[in-house]
């Protein structure tokens, strides 16, 4: 299978105005993945299941990556003065990297039997409502993926035909998979709540005033 | 008995347009959760017209426990015994796709007699769990389960063997990252031996009452057809693909674990419809019988477990990776990444069955209910693993 570079040049010249990158992947496993933009993404996907050389029709796995605001630590050569002389000196500084949501599309090809080859998109930033391209028209097996990444963490993919929740019941409000993800205070379910859980608890109690007058007695008492 | 696939004429099924009395009133009827064939807790929404299914969603997420965000909250060995939970018809090879994940993400070596020991669990795994889907397809299909405890009867002889090999019948934890957990002595591979010599009677018995039965053949054949183009498009994997003529085999095509060691052929379903899909399990089950002979021949002796591996505090290098097999139902896939601490960035499922329902309505659309739950016993979903 040609490298990575051969398919990104190739994709580039098919889909003019496309931009590809390389993402690195540091460890043992050498599975370099292809960033699109979205805007050309569809088209890209397109060449990338129909060139004959290639050929990727199955797509093996849609995943969903939540990526928090990071800050990487890079050395960078400065030209500093230094006893009066201009020196390249290592310095560390640090980037800020603004997080964003990301989906990861694994590639094969049952025809010519080869791959993976991984495509990821990656929306602007962690908001709610984040928007992405839906592969489904090229790929129908990003239906349903396509469809739990929604459900788990909110990005709304473009031209899907049915974009609704698939594990979570329709009327849940959260994405659980993100990483700020908090679990909902609910504690009206627990049967028998008492310590720290029942302190939690009496929030949510609606304030029941007895029926009877029966305040008034031990106010009367108290008092 | 030798046992000879006698090729039987189809039956020609009559047309499944009818008149509809209701003058096209659609009528909504939610196959719910709570039903006997619906292989767990599966919900199916369906508009019929009269008995014809027009319109079919699937409905699931009962049984979803968030295993995704558990994984990322648990270390990398943690998360194990929680993916025998994933499809727990087999266990075996989702511990064995988590285990070939991290591996590749970490480059860790396995030897010799523990990738021995790990094909012949998951052969026995989908001996098993082929054996289970025939049974319960015919139960679906009103046997009433006098087949579905011929195979059980099968199935718990391998899981006693697993039983006694790691303590558990079915969520065994038993693939460990650079081997296995516990050895199989010589007495275990010696009942191993048995069980598989004896496993074609087995197969013969569930291929007469399968492949002759001419209730299976009317119901099975020409029901559900689902093409090639569509499957492979849909991300299909596993027998239900291989019954639309496609040969896509991850055992062959990443050749992974030892598997190019082993000759065994890849059965093709001709039509892709719902009876091809059953007979690619009873050919299968062959097929791993085959190969579970050469390996319990050839396993050889040596340790289990790669011994320059840290269990403790096992933190692998920053990186993804994405590792899959072929398990019983499909292509089991892991993906991680991973930044460098104990527990995995992203852990993501790639969950067969789940996949393999997207299909579902274009198989069912056009037939009756009654092919419903047969087209669905066929697709061979477990809970566990659409929800996750």
């Amino acid at each position: 299978m040609e490298t990575l570079d051969q398919i990104k040049a190739r994709a580039e010249a098919a889909v003019p105005g496309a931009k590809i990158d390389i993402v690195p992947n540091p460890g043992p496993a050498q599975q370099l993945s292809l960033l699109i933009d979205n805007e050309h993404a569809l088209a890209v996907a397109r060449f990338l299941r129909v060139d004959p050389a290639l050929r990727l029709d199955f797509c093996s796995n849609v995943t969903g990556v939540d990526w928090l605001d990071r800050t990487v630590k890079k050395t960078v050569k400065v030209k500093k003065i230094l006893d009066g002389e201009e020196k390249e000196v290592d310095e560390m500084t640090e980037e800020k990297i603004p997080g964003y949501l990301e989906a990861v599309y694994h590639l094969y090809s049952m025809t010519h039997k080869q791959g993976p080859v991984i495509i990821r998109m990656r929306t602007t930033d962690r908001a709610a409502g984040s928007r992405l391209p839906s592969l489904t028209s090229i790929w129908r097996s990003a239906e349903f993926q396509e469809r739990e990444i929604f459900d788990l963490y909110g990005i709304r993919f473009e031209g899907h035909p049915d974009l609704r929740r698939i594990l979570m019941w329709d009327e849940f409000v959260d994405h659980p998979m993100r990483k700020d993800y908090r679990e909902p205070d609910d504690y009206e379910y627990e049967p028998t709540p008492h310590d720290d859980v029942l302190e939690r608890a009496k929030q949510h109690y609606a304030s029941r005033p007895q029926l009877d007058g029966a305040e008034k007695i031990t106010d009367a008492v108290k008092g | 008995m030798t046992a000879t696939i006698q090729t039987l004429e189809p039956i020609e099924r009559p047309p499944t347009t009818m008149g509809s009395r209701l003058e096209g009133e659609l009528m909504e009827v939610s196959m719910g959760p709570q039903h006997p064939s619906t292989h767990g807790v599966f919900r199916m929404n369906v508009a019929l017209e009269g008995e014809i299914v027009r319109k079919l969603k699937p409905v699931f997420g009962y049984l979803h426990r968030n295993h995704e965000k558990i994984g990322e909250t648990v270390s990398y060995l943690g998360s194990m015994p929680y993916t025998d939970r994933l499809d727990y018809f087999c266990s075996m090879t989702n511990n064995w796709a988590y285990a070939l994940s991290v591996e590749k993400l970490a480059e860790i070596e396995v030897p010799e007699r523990a990738q021995y020991l790990r094909v012949i669990l998951a052969e026995l795994t989908r001996l098993q769990n082929h054996a289970s889907l025939l049974g319960f397809l015919l139960s679906d299909m009103g046997a009433w389960g006098t087949p579905l405890m011929y195979a059980f009867r099968e199935r718990e002889k391998i899981l006693d063997l697993f039983e006694s090999l790691s303590g558990s019948r079915m969520m065994c934890d038993y693939m460990r990252f650079g081997g296995c957990r516990v050895d199989a002595g010589p007495d275990w591979m010696e009942r191993a031996k048995k069980i598989v010599d004896l496993f074609p009677r087995f197969i013969d018995e569930m291929e007469n009452l399968v492949v002759g039965n001419e209730i299976v053949i009317a119901r099975t054949q020409n029901v559900g057809k689902l093409s090639a183009e569509l499957a492979i498009n849909a991300g299909i994997t596993g027998p239900m693909l291989r019954a639309c003529g496609v040969n896509y085999d991850v055992r062959k095509v990443d050749g992974y674990g030892f598997y190019p060691r082993f000759k065994f052929r890849i059965p093709l379903g001709e039509h892709g419809d719902t009876y091809d899909r059953l007979m690619m399990r009873a050919l299968e089950m062959r097929e791993s019988v085959g190969i579970l002979k050469q390996a319990l021949e050839q396993v050889p002796a040596g340790p289990i477990m790669n011994p320059k591996m840290k269990i403790r505090a096992f933190r692998p290098p920053v990186g993804e990776a994405y590792g899959r097999i072929e398990a019983p139902k499909g292509e089991l896939g892991f993906y991680l990444i991973s930044d460098g601490g104990t527990n995995p960035y992203r852990y993501r499922v790639r969950p067969p069955s789940f996949i393999n329902l997207t299909v579902l309505e274009d198989l069912c659309l056009g037939h009756t209910v009654a092919d419903v739950m047969v087209i669905l016993g066929s697709v061979d979903i477990v809970m566990g693993e659409v929800d996750r």
